[in-house]
């Protein structure tokens, strides 16, 4: 797997988080009573936030885990290839 | 009622949507990669994709209304139905679809049985999966029509309100075409999991606003008769509880014909399994699947008990869209009265009540929770559901149609080159002809009642094959087919001899005679499967007896008695088949008995 699906996933999380609690802050405040009195757009909105910091934060490690591993064997190829 | 957050929202996730499949392009090089990811992807990926290509249209939407009409006893469908069949999918056949290099299930079929019993399978699957994919988008168009969530941009356009149907059919069609093309199988099950999140997203806000609205599950249980809060209470007969079924075709009907059928054997999910990077990831990926799936019940059966627990609201706003001047008849809780497109009354049954339209619990409860901003949330899950089903059918048939008819029946031995580009065609009619089912829907409303009638048929017996076949090696290609076919009989002579109480005899079922009538018509439907399961199980046993049997050499990985055990001992305990299965049952064990 060359990319890793947790990238675009936090990535995704953390604009959708961004964009409710954002709103949640500075929107319409009366917009709430449906949701029973809580806001739930920032409530949710930082919810989402912190999953998406988390799925980013794995997915870059997974990532340079993997690129690294490549350069390693791509590395080793070239110096047996030199040898010869 | 949208604002622009709203569609922001939605655009932000077509955005990724398209942006994996693109990115997912340069990967996609041989048939391999397009149609089995490469057998490239880690278990957990896998896990999340197999129960997201489930959950389409059909599950949330149709479960959600179970939970509305039925009750807590729709959790049986993953407590007793799902649960033991994943769990028996991971432990004992996936050793035999991964192990054999098989590509699709039809392919696996022909190395254990023969080339008929894989045409008979491959051309049946082949043409369910386009027509439930044409019917989960027209139950999306259908609903986003009736909700009038997306009317205001289309008449900003100048068109007619009705075109929100056209423009929803042909929007989730282009968005699904293009990241399938462009990924493959890649692309459907990197978005699966987008989607699994999504709807997790979207719909855990709901129930804890539904559940601190009602007062928690004991503020439910206050609020309903007891029949809608047990689901074993009652089973003993099949006239003391809601779904008018007793325990024993419960049990036997949907716990092992139904649902082993769906997800022992169906090349929609197990495909998932197939593009795992090992053999025992492509085990554990049911195995994982397993445990979000036992949670899915409070996401989505729950909306639907809240929907009918809440005080009834009065629909005058939705008469008045319908523009039927007619007094809006009450409904239950969110659950409006079923209205008749045509004249704009209400649906009334043979006594005269009225019907609920039980679609409705979700969408009403999204409705009616969710002020603007995670309202879009909310709805993009809802649409992110309705894809994901859709790509589950396309990538499974293209698959399907590429390796086993193309291939084997009309042009084998070209370039690998040439069966991708194949693949991506194949995508593309796979899409128009879902468009044509869903218009025939549409049209139609009959014709699609009994072609789901007949893929039940053609389904039910299945597991019976696949059971023989992997696990007692004398079954022979003759006893197979053979035996399918009685199952399909049998199925079709037991649909036309009962009917369901209240029905009248046609599509429903009696039209040679009623010999029985059953309290439900999911009575009826299970054991439709029960005699279908039965009738292929004793004519494959019988014809493989008079019949010779297969060289043992050739059904070596094949056969349950012919194949090494894979070895899992030097695995963690966490990622052991059998530890992970144990766990997996203990606990729905345990929630049956709360729920009890």
């Amino acid at each position: 797997m060359r990319l890793d699906i947790r990238l675009p996933l936090g990535l995704l999380f953390l604009v959708f988080g961004l964009l409710l609690s954002g709103f949640g802050l500075t929107g319409d405040q009366t917009i709430y009573q449906r949701s029973l009195q809580v806001n739930i757009n920032l409530w949710w909105g930082l919810v989402m936030i912190g999953f998406g910091l988390v799925m980013f934060v794995l997915g870059r490690r997974g990532h340079r885990r993997v690129s690294s591993d490549d350069h390693g064997t791509e590395a080793r190829g070239k110096s047996a290839s030199e040898q010869e | 009622m949208l604002t622009a957050i709203d569609w922001i929202i939605m655009m932000v996730y077509f955005v990724f949507v398209l942006g994996i499949g693109a990115a997912l392009k340069r990967y996609t090089r041989t048939s391999n990669d397009f149609f089995l990811a490469g057998r490239s992807i880690p278990a957990w990926v896998c896990g999340l994709a197999f129960i997201s290509a489930n959950l389409g249209a059909q599950e949330v939407i149709g479960m959600g209304a179970s939970g509305a009409k039925y009750g807590i006893a729709t959790s049986h469908f993953y407590w007793i139905g799902a649960i033991p069949a994943m769990v028996f999918v991971g432990v004992f056949m996936m050793p035999f679809y991964y192990g054999s290099r098989a590509r699709s299930v039809p392919e696996y079929l022909r190395l254990r049985f023969d080339e008929k019993t894989r045409a008979l399978n491959a051309i049946s699957f082949a043409t369910m999966t386009v027509f439930s994919s044409g019917i989960s988008m027209y139950a999306m168009a259908k609903l986003i029509q009736t909700l009038h969530v997306f009317d205001a941009p289309v008449q900003r356009l100048g068109l007619p309100v009705s075109w929100v149907f056209h423009a929803g059919i042909v929007l989730a069609a282009i968005v699904v075409l293009a990241y399938i093309f462009l990924g493959g199988l890649s692309s459907a099950i990197y978005n699966e999991v987008l989607q699994f999140f999504l709807i997790v997203a979207g719909f855990l806000p709901l129930v804890w606003l539904g559940l601190k609205n009602v007062g928690g599950w004991s503020g439910l249980k206050a609020h309903l008769d007891s029949g809608y809060t047990h689901s074993w209470i009652g089973m003993g007969s099949a006239h003391t509880n809601r779904l008018g079924v007793e325990w024993f075709g419960l049990a036997m009907g949907l716990g092992f014909v139904l649902s082993f059928g769906y997800w022992c054997t169906d090349f929609l999910v197990v495909q998932r399994a197939m593009a795992a990077d090992s053999m025992s990831a492509a085990r554990r990926t049911p195995l994982i699947a397993a445990f979000p799936k036992m949670l899915f019940p409070f996401l989505v059966i729950l909306p639907g008990l809240i929907a009918i627990a809440l005080p009834t609201e009065r629909f005058s706003s939705l008469a008045a869209n319908q523009g039927s001047a007619v007094v809006a008849p009450e409904g239950v809780g969110l659950i409006p009265p079923k209205v008749d497109p045509g004249t704009g009354d209400p649906v009334r049954d043979s006594q005269g009540r009225v019907q609920l339209d039980y679609d409705l619990a979700i969408p009403n409860m999204l409705l009616h929770y969710f002020p603007t901003g995670i309202l879009g949330l909310g709805l993009t899950a809802l649409l992110a559901s309705f894809m994901s089903g859709m790509a589950g059918n396309v990538t499974a048939f293209n698959t399907v149609w590429t390796y086993d008819i193309y291939q084997s029946y009309i042009h084998p031995k070209a370039s690998d080159q040439h069966y991708l580009q194949m693949g991506r065609m194949a995508t593309i009619f796979g899409i128009a002809l879902s468009i044509a089912a869903a218009y025939m829907a549409n049209r139609f409303n009959n014709i699609m009642d009994m072609l789901q009638l007949v893929f039940a048929f053609v389904n039910a017996p299945l597991f019976a094959t696949f059971l023989l076949g992997m696990f007692w090696k004398r079954t022979s290609g003759h006893g197979a087919f053979s035996g399918l076919l009685a199952g399909t009989l049998t199925a079709a002579l037991h649909h036309s001899l009962t009917l369901p109480a209240g029905a009248a005899a046609g599509v429903k079922g009696g039209w040679l005679a009623t010999l029985h009538v059953y309290p439900s018509e999911m009575a009826q439907n299970f054991w439709t499967a029960i005699f279908a399961w039965s009738g292929c199980f004793l004519v494959t046993i019988l014809v493989s007896l008079a019949t010779r049997p297969q060289e043992e050499s050739k059904l070596v990985g094949l056969v349950y008695s012919l194949t090494e055990r894979p070895q899992t001992r030097g695995l963690p305990w966490y990622q052991q088949p059998v530890i992970l299965a144990l766990i997996a049952l203990a606990v729905v064990v345990v929630l049956n008995i709360i729920f009890m």
